[in-house]
């Protein structure tokens, strides 16, 4: 993409490709080195660490990750290279000439154990204690390593008090082995900024700008340091014990929605691989756990798609026809409260290019408290409702004081994949091996079109399916085969279309026939449309409408702040990676496929809604009130 | 302000300017030449021969290039390059326009230690001096073409910002930490471009080397440690000071020269160098024997070794940067085994433990500062074990 370089991530942390000049016109060589005495060939500016592990010789690592620049800092990578006085570390050296790198020898096996030794020494708490036990990469490295005693002592006090004033991230620094993964995940990953080392020497530790609260500070909640920190340093803040509370209290009428992304990932908790959708399974359990109903989320990603279409619709018809310049555009997308929080601190003066529509969690809980409600005969105080959803900000977003437009808090807990996964094994269920059952009345089962919000480029994609048969009157299948819109799919982190819309227009749809007269005025358009994923690629789109460039022309742009989406949230189980990202998108693109159902407007019970209660259609009074919000501009500077 | 100082290399006379006159007429490659012959190496402590840094960054193929001066003169005891900042500018700054000239660069940084503040002001009068005299900014020395800028920058107090590559990072406003080498600044410095960081004093050898040759810089020193050394003696003696001595100068010989008696160890080096005891007083200070960056810290008989031992590890355990794991830990670990050692509630395993640990950080931590920050911990322990392990009875010595 060329886009201005808006990083302000360290100029050393930015080492994805380690810069050698003296590689210059080599691109594309090999050299030949020696590992553990067998001769192979790598292409040059290979890491050891890649070395090894393409020749099937296992590195242990702690600092490394896939996702992330270079650190270095670990130490328990190394290696030793012949010729050098020091021992090596193998994440961090690119091969440039022919070594010999030996992988297990005495020094180098004595330094490693030397170093989980020092972090286990400083590592406060108990692993069975721990929400990461059994998926630790320091209590794995003791295991690798036969540590069956502390050898320099264990540390007995608390040392930092935990920081749980987040709705989203709780943080226990004692558990903190400074691999700087949250730091890097935070500035160069996500570019926000909000983690970094603080004090020296013994002292260091990871804090936030003037050691602030988390709650505090321009954290947008994504989480995704959680699915990077290999201890339990970091991780969301569970309401599963009040979950628990609710279901076991007969007065409460305890209803759960699911999100696409939690069921492509579910699966990876119960010793499955990834890109298993446990989808109808997932409802069995959730039944069986105790929960009176379960939703499928999707149904109000289809309604998300009606309304925050009807609003694009409706600011182009102001902006074209009535040449309204209060109307802002390009659209963004708002269905991504990470993302939501990042606009909101960073360009607060965008807050009315954002979607007025809620996500579709907000929207499904304001309607359960009223519609759902009214259509049960349940007093609405007595339903406690759960979203189960990838993401931990989307635990911030229920709690946003606007979120109460039924009268209550429309959602009153988000829990993530991870959190899930627990109270079912706490029920004794083993996920992959229950019955598949459908989704309760009325929302019932939704289009496919939901199904993919949770993949880079799913809600453009939505959108697109229904904009095209409602603006050109065609079948979305006769302009894109399979109606699979390639063009937005897929983990670029900037993806650009331009859809020529021609000059055969549809009829307007009985829908939306009240607000728009007819398409003339969409003739010869091309509709420009942008994804992003990941607030580091957000953040370059902004700051190229900023400065006035072609994304400025845009008309609709999907924002999600995690890489990969929704699949790659906070809250999905750990560990994460491109490979495991790709899998689990590929089980929700398959799911869609697998559906008759695929449009969102073609959703019956979406339809239905609109007749029954939505009366005065998609934006209309009723809508207004249930399904959409405002943002507040929070900048950059808290007090 | 005492009277001029005399030696036979660095405090010899010089000329201000006068070797960036004589630039006129070398080309970079006569520059590199002499420094070849020089063998001169770098005078910070870790001895990397500064021909073979220029060369590489001359080498290096950029538009923009850097000559950082390491003026963070941080390690204990070292106070030499105070001196040359205070009294030979001179040799400093022409030192760095030569560097500029010869790796073709346009910009010089000198990176002033926190505590050196109020020498700024002196600094930059100087600078303005060279200004106004063409020996700073366009075409200097009336040489077309040959542009060329000294500012100067202030650190903020951190020990590792003296390590060239968290120097680079804290220069460009981040958190000193060394970086991952390589790439190293020859090729990737300061912003990412080809940097040369060299000491003060290794700038003021090279001014000294353009005037009077490589070979006469030979002429000092050992074979392998070429030149002189400026020496900061500090400690239990009755003259100290910062002398100029010529490399392979004696423990003893430097001893008797700072007035020391009763002298029980020498720590060479620094709080990151290796303590001696007299029986290797008759070590050479050189690059091949007992290496410094011009640190020498004398201890006479009335000294409490485990007390000198605590003091140095007390620096690193607060100095450390905190990145990496052998160091930051490690050296808490050192300092906790230390005070063990002084309470006597030590076992020897678990002293051998930490002397194992000690050796790992040596080779696993990684920056300069980790790898040597147990020196001073593992020699005081091996050369004074009689000290520490028998004036101190008491607690479990078993196992």
């Amino acid at each position: 993409m060329e886009t201005k370089e808006a990083s302000r991530a360290p100029v050393s942390q930015k080492a994805h490709i380690i810069e050698n000049k003296d590689f210059e016109g080599k691109i594309g060589g090999t050299v030949s080195i020696e590992i553990n005495e067998k001769k192979v060939q790598v292409p040059l500016g290979t890491t050891i660490l890649d070395a090894c592990r393409k020749n099937n010789i296992h590195i242990p690592t702690l600092c490394h990750h896939e996702d992330l620049c270079v650190a270095g800092v670990c130490r328990i990578c190394v290696v030793e290279v012949e010729g050098m006085r020091t021992l090596q570390a193998s994440c961090a050296f690119p091969i440039t000439s022919p070594i010999k790198i030996k992988t297990s020898t005495p020094m180098v096996r004595k330094a490693r154990r030397h170093i989980i030794d020092l972090l286990l020494s400083e590592h406060y708490g108990e692993c069975y204690s721990c929400v990461r036990n059994n998926n630790c990469e320091l209590q794995k490295l003791a295991k690798e390593y036969g540590v069956d005693s502390y050898t320099f002592g264990h540390v007995q006090k608390s040392k930092y008090p935990v920081d749980n004033s987040s709705f989203s991230v709780i943080r226990d620094i004692d558990k903190c082995i400074l691999c700087k993964r949250c730091v890097r995940t935070c500035i160069d990953l996500q570019e926000v900024g909000v983690l970094e080392a603080v004090h020296r020497g013994h002292d260091t530790h990871i804090n936030t700008f003037m050691e602030k609260d988390l709650a505090d500070v321009v954290c947008i909640n994504c989480g995704q340091c959680i699915n990077r920190c290999p201890t339990g340093a970091l991780h969301a803040n569970d309401p599963s014990d009040e979950i628990w509370d609710a279901i076991d209290n007969p007065k409460k009428h305890v209803v759960i929605q699911t999100a696409p992304s939690p069921r492509a990932a579910i699966g990876e908790e119960f010793g499955l691989g990834a890109g298993h959708s446990m989808t109808y399974q997932l409802n069995s359990a959730l039944r069986r756990i105790g929960f009176n109903a379960v939703f499928d989320t999707n149904f109000t990603a289809d309604l998300t798609i009606i309304e925050e279409g009807t609003e694009l619709i409706l600011r182009l018809y102001k902006a074209v026809v009535e040449k309204n310049p209060q109307i802002k555009l390009p659209q963004f997308t708002s269905c991504s409260p990470g993302w939501v929080k990042y606009l909101e601190h960073f360009y607060p003066e965008y807050i009315d290019n954002l979607s007025s529509a809620k996500s579709p969690q907000q929207m499904f809980g304001s309607l359960l408290k009223t519609f759902y409600a009214q259509k049960r005969g349940i007093n609405p105080e007595d339903i406690v409702s759960v979203a189960v959803m990838p993401c931990s900000a989307k635990k911030f977003e229920c709690n946003r004081p606007e979120m109460t437009d039924s009268g209550y808090k429309d959602v009153d807990y988000g829990l993530t994949t991870r959190e899930l996964a627990k109270m079912i094994k706490e029920a004794g269920i083993n996920l992959p091996e229950m019955p598949k059952e459908h989704f309760d009345d009325p929302f019932g089962d939704a289009s496919g079109a939901g199904l993919i919000f949770g993949a880079t480029g799913g809600v453009m994609e939505a959108a697109i399916r229904t904009i095209v048969e409602f603006v050109l009157g065609k079948k979305t299948e006769d302009v894109f085969e399979k109606a699979n819109v390639l063009p937005v799919r897929g983990f670029e982190g900037i993806k650009y279309v331009e859809l020529p819309l021609g000059t055969e227009m549809g009829p307007v749809p009985e829908i939306i026939k009240h607000l728009v007269p007819n398409w003339d005025w969409l003739k010869g358009v091309t509709l420009k449309v942008a994804v992003a994923h990941g607030t580091a690629n957000a953040k370059k789109i902004m700051e190229d409408i900023k400065a006035g460039g072609k994304f400025s022309e845009c008309h609709f742009i999907e924002f999600m702040a995690c890489p990969g989406g929704c699949i790659g949230g906070g809250g999905q189980p750990i560990p994460t990676s491109p490979e495991i990202r790709k899998k689990r998108a590929e089980a929700i693109y398959a799911e869609d496929e697998s559906l008759e159902l695929r449009k969102s407007h073609e959703n019956p019970n979406v339809v239905r809604i609109y007749e029954e209660y939505l009366t005065d259609g998609p934006c209309g009074h009723i809508s207004h009130k249930l399904l959409h919000t405002h943002y507040k501009p929070r900048g950059r500077y808290i007090a | 302000m005492e009277e001029k100082r005399k030696g036979a290399v660095l405090f010899s006379d010089y000329e201000r300017g006068s070797a960036i006159k004589k630039l006129r007429d070398l080309s970079r490659e006569d520059i590199l030449f002499e420094l070849k012959e020089s063998k001169l190496k770098g005078r910070g402590g870790a001895g990397f021969p500064t021909s073979t840094k220029w060369m590489l960054t001359a080498a290096a193929k950029s538009d923009i290039k850097y000559v950082v001066c390491n003026a963070d003169e941080g390690e204990p005891g070292t106070f030499k390059d105070r001196v040359l900042l205070m009294e030979y500018q001179a040799l400093i700054f022409d030192g760095m326009v030569i560097a500029g000239y010869t790796i073709g660069a346009k910009n010089g940084i000198v990176y002033l230690r926190g505590e050196y503040s109020y020498l700024l002001d002196s600094l930059e009068t100087y600078l303005m001096k060279m200004r106004e005299d063409n020996l700073l900014g366009k075409n200097i020395a009336g040489k077309e073409g040959f542009d060329f800028d000294i500012s100067i920058r202030l650190g903020s107090g951190a020990y590792v910002c003296g390590e060239e590559t968290a120097l680079i990072e804290s220069l460009e406003g981040h958190r000193g930490e060394a970086r991952n080498r390589p790439p190293y600044p020859v090729n990737t410095g300061y912003l990412g471009k080809p940097t040369t960081v060299n000491n003060v004093e290794t700038f003021a050898s090279v001014t000294h080397i353009v005037m009077k040759g490589g070979e006469w810089f030979c002429k000092h020193g050992t074979d392998k440690s070429t030149g002189s050394k400026l020496f900061s003696i500090s400690g239990d003696c009755s003259r100290p000071g910062v002398y100029e001595l010529p490399w392979g100068t004696t423990i003893q010989e430097l001893l008797d020269i700072a007035g020391a008696e009763n002298t029980k160890a020498v720590q060479v080096g620094g709080a990151s160098g290796i303590c001696l005891p007299k029986s290797q007083f008759d070590r050479k200070l050189a690059y091949e024997d007992a290496a410094t960056g011009g640190s020498i810290m004398i201890f006479n008989e009335e000294r409490d070794m485990i007390h000198i031992m605590n003091n140095f590890m007390e620096f690193f355990v607060e100095e450390s940067c905190g990145q990496c794991t052998p160091c930051r830990i490690g050296n808490a670990k050192l300092l906790e085994g230390v005070k063990m050692l002084e309470s006597g509630e030590y076992t020897f395993k678990y002293i051998n433990k930490l002397k194992e640990l000690g050796q790992t950080m040596q080779v696993a931590s990684k920056c300069g500062l980790g790898q040597s920050s147990s020196n001073a911990f593992l020699s005081i322990l091996e050369n004074f074990k009689d000290e520490i392990f028998n004036v101190r009875k008491g607690g479990n010595h078993g196992n």
